[in-house]
């Protein structure tokens, strides 16, 4: 393919590319991202490209392997075009009925539907409550898209917004457009990218750089990773007209080598744009040059930091400095830089293509657009929803991840990962802003949402994010070297039962030291998770103290393990499986656990069969039930 | 050995900007960073040996010291964490009778820890040589172990 030499070379690919392909055409989406991949979608590629072939239809059915739609918790999944059914935990072994059935025969396999709680069946995507509720302008794309096929991507008007930037617009004016949408960013901090732009393109210097952050840290969260795995070119647009807006010849995305799919996805994309000539000396004729390298960040939670993964791509180690000067004033080699976060880029052709108002028009007062979160834990619905700033927290746990896993009860929330905090049920109906939650004590975010149930413990879930912290820290600063440490270690205390009077106090003045006096935002922000659940949870933290009590039976040295006398029935699964032979009993009579020997490994508690569940922890002063007279246990 | 070393930083050039890439290559294909490379990094990008160290430690995805052959990661991310990571951490880290980051003295395994895999539907989850597995109990434990060689 030849270099595309102005805009109307690309319009013309772009009817070419639309022309060839015929909307009629059966066309199956297999989703192929990180999470259906764990659930061996490839194995079920490979079984449509083997069928469709003996089957002489290869020519007659088209297979996208795209990135990640998002439903994760039911995967692989795949849906069928133009009828948009979709099916679910779709096995090798299901597709030769797959072709019979629905290819061939036009008739649904109910088996393969998604079905509600309710126990209704819906046959199309959008009619799945999970999808219905949301508002996917940003990850729907990654559906319809394999993303090592640029033209998938053209089809869909891809890089329209860049050739409108290089021919109507000015620098200023693209700048203006995006200042106008009010575009906060993604990464978490919610600083205006507008002013961002602005400032860098205002220092002083010829050389700036643009800069995209696939750092991606938040343990538990993989938003940007499945937009980078799914849809490159989306972020990569965004990067292309952010750095003519802002006067760069040169960008790099920062990547986590843990993100392998990531960056094989980028690199490919990469040579593809250089092909088409949307990416080089003088992109479509415009007479701008622009270049993009690939880093890979070698596993730093710190080098997320932006004047620290600045220092990480000079190939020294990813410590953070002080921001007396910005980074868009003297950043990667000390010259102007300008740092967003993956979904921020993404957003920036939407703005372009669609216009500010239009942007504005979503979301609230002081947040505008969408957001996407991976709302995981113990919730249904574990998956990537993308849903507009404002809706309710509630909304996104219950109507779109389908409420608490196994009829539990919900406890907390926890948003912004390890810099944020947890929000309990009353505080439910807060509205998705970043500026509600980080009243809440706790913040947006890169988009981290982990639902927890009256199984998590919070202390324990504190001390987490404080061992993680910990380890993470990079020491260059005393007080969040020292102060994480402190904590972690009062929390230690606490969660095997050795905590005093006075520590909540202690723990509260060093979270407050901490926050105060750390040098970046890591060490800033690490006491949230703490002083977050300490204001909603402080009866937790006290019953640990005060009476040796994990009421979620979560922390290890507060616990035990029994057999319920009245509910075992001497199955013997849990004695088979005890891998240190803590467990005594003859058949068909009820077990018995050592407590000297039992390590608390959890196998009996999950292999007791949830009919007996007669394995039961116990913790400060819980008894287990009297025993039952001997006639009754007969039955 | 050196010669892959060699290959490596000339597909980047020898400046300190592709240091950090330059050793991810380095680790991928050696599985871990012997003191002979890294002298040789630091000859060919003219840059002090500690520079070299202070990057290798910094970065948690650097190995200073042999891999096993096989690699168990279980996830302790947040979704896992909330799961029941650590109870499976546990389990594994019992039946290899090894720490986190840790390699057995036959050098058969290498147990790490990672944060969020990105499949939190499947959570906690235990990835044994790339295959993923959801919260595996003591004894399918003890049955993976042993079918490796």
């Amino acid at each position: 393919m030849a270099r595309l030499a102005s805009v109307a070379d690309l319009e013309k690919l772009r009817q070419e590319i639309v022309a060839a392909r015929d909307p009629g055409k059966t066309k199956i989406a297999i989703c192929s991202g990180t999470g259906c991949r764990a659930y061996a979608s490839e194995e079920v590629i490979a079984a449509f490209r083997a069928e469709l072939d003996q089957r002489s239809l290869a020519d007659k059915v088209e297979i996208v392997t795209t990135g990640c739609h998002g439903f994760c918790e039911q995967g692989p999944v795949l849906v069928i075009y133009p009828e948009e059914i979709c099916y679910l935990k779709v096995k090798p072994e299901d597709v030769a009925e797959i072709i019979d059935q629905t290819l061939v025969g036009g008739q649904v396999i109910e088996r393969l539907l998604y079905v509600g709680p309710d126990g209704e069946q819906k046959v199309k995507e959008s009619e799945i409550p999970f999808y219905h509720h949301q508002q996917r302008l940003v990850f729907g794309s990654n559906r319809f898209i394999d993303p090592c096929n640029i033209d998938d991507y053209l089809a869909l008007d891809g890089y329209r917004a860049l050739a409108k930037c290089l021919t109507e617009m000015t620098p200023e004016e693209v700048l203006a457009e995006v200042d106008r949408a009010n575009l906060r960013g993604r990464g978490g901090g919610g600083f205006p990218a507008g002013r961002k732009w602005a400032a860098t393109r205002n220092a002083p210097g010829d050389i700036k750089y643009v800069i995209v952050n696939a750092d991606e840290g938040d343990p538990g969260a993989y938003m940007d990773r499945s937009l980078l795995e799914g849809n490159p070119h989306s972020v990569l647009e965004g990067l292309v007209i952010g750095a003519y807006a802002i006067g760069a010849h040169l960008g790099y995305i920062y990547v986590r080598q843990e993100y392998p799919l990531a960056v094989d996805n980028l690199g490919r994309a990469l040579e593809q744009m250089r092909e088409y000539g949307l990416l080089g000396k003088d992109i479509l004729g415009s007479g701008f040059d622009f270049e993009i390298e690939v880093h890979r960040g070698a596993g730093a939670f710190v080098s997320g930091e932006s004047s620290a993964l600045m220092s990480s791509i000079e190939g020294k180690v990813g410590e953070p400095r002080p921001k007396y000067i910005r980074t868009s004033i003297s950043g990667v080699h000390g010259r102007p830089s300008n740092l967003n976060n993956v979904e921020t880029w993404a957003n920036v052709p939407l703005i372009i293509n669609k216009g500010a108002d239009w942007f504005t028009a979503i979301g609230t007062e002081g947040s505008k657009g969408t957001k996407i979160f991976s709302l995981v834990g113990k919730v249904n619905n574990t998956g990537l929803v993308e849903v507009p700033m404002g809706v309710s927290l509630r909304d996104i746990i219950f109507k779109i991840g389908g409420g608490i896993r196994g009829g539990k009860k919900f406890k907390a929330v926890q948003t912004g990962g390890p810099s944020g905090g947890v929000i309990p049920e009353e505080m439910l109906d807060l509205p998705v802003d970043f500026d509600a939650l980080t009243q809440a004590g706790s913040m947006m975010g890169s988009g981290g949402m982990i639902v927890m149930d009256e199984d998590t413990c919070m202390v324990d879930v504190a001390k987490y994010f404080l061992e993680f912290l910990a380890e993470e820290s990079c020491g260059k600063c005393v007080p969040c070297r020292e102060g994480i440490t402190q904590m972690l270690h009062l929390l230690r205390l606490i969660c095997n039962g050795e905590g005093q009077p006075g520590d909540l106090e202690l723990l509260e003045e060093i979270a407050t030291m901490t926050k105060d006096c750390s040098l970046c935002a890591l060490g800033q922000s690490a006491p949230n998770p703490v002083l977050s659940s300490l204001k909603y949870f402080r009866r937790e933290y006290e019953l640990h103290i005060e009476e040796k009590c994990c009421p979620a039976h979560v922390c290890k040295a507060l616990v035990t393990y029994h057999i319920d006398p009245n509910k075992c029935r001497g199955c013997g699964a849990c004695r088979r499986n005890c891998p240190v032979g803590a467990i005594s009993g003859e058949k068909k009579q009820p077990h018995v656990i050592d407590l000297d020997k039992c390590t608390k490994c959890d196998t009996c508690f999950m292999v007791c069969p949830p009919k007996f569940s007669a394995v039961t922890k116990l913790s400060g002063s819980e008894q287990l039930p009297a025993a039952a007279p001997a006639g009754e246990q007969e039955q | 050995m050196l010669g892959t070393v060699d290959r490596i930083i000339d597909s980047y050039g020898a400046r300190q900007e592709a240091l950090v890439q330059i050793l991810l290559d380095i680790q991928h294909e050696l599985r871990w960073l012997p003191r002979p490379v890294l002298e040789r990094v630091a000859a060919r990008l003219e840059l002090p040996l500690n520079l070299i160290y202070n990057v290798t430690t910094f970065y948690k995805h650097f190995s200073l010291v042999p891999q096993g052959r096989h690699s168990i990661s279980v996830c302790v991310g947040t979704a896992c964490h909330v799961r029941g990571a650590s109870r499976l951490l546990g389990r594994v880290s019992e039946a290899l009778g090894i720490k986190p980051d840790e390699t057995t003295a036959d050098e058969k395994f290498t147990l790490k820890t990672v944060s969020c895999l990105g499949c939190c539907a499947l959570g906690p989850v235990m990835v044994l040589d790339g295959e993923y597995m959801s919260n595996p109990n003591s004894t399918d434990i003890a049955e993976l172990i042993e079918k490796c060689e």
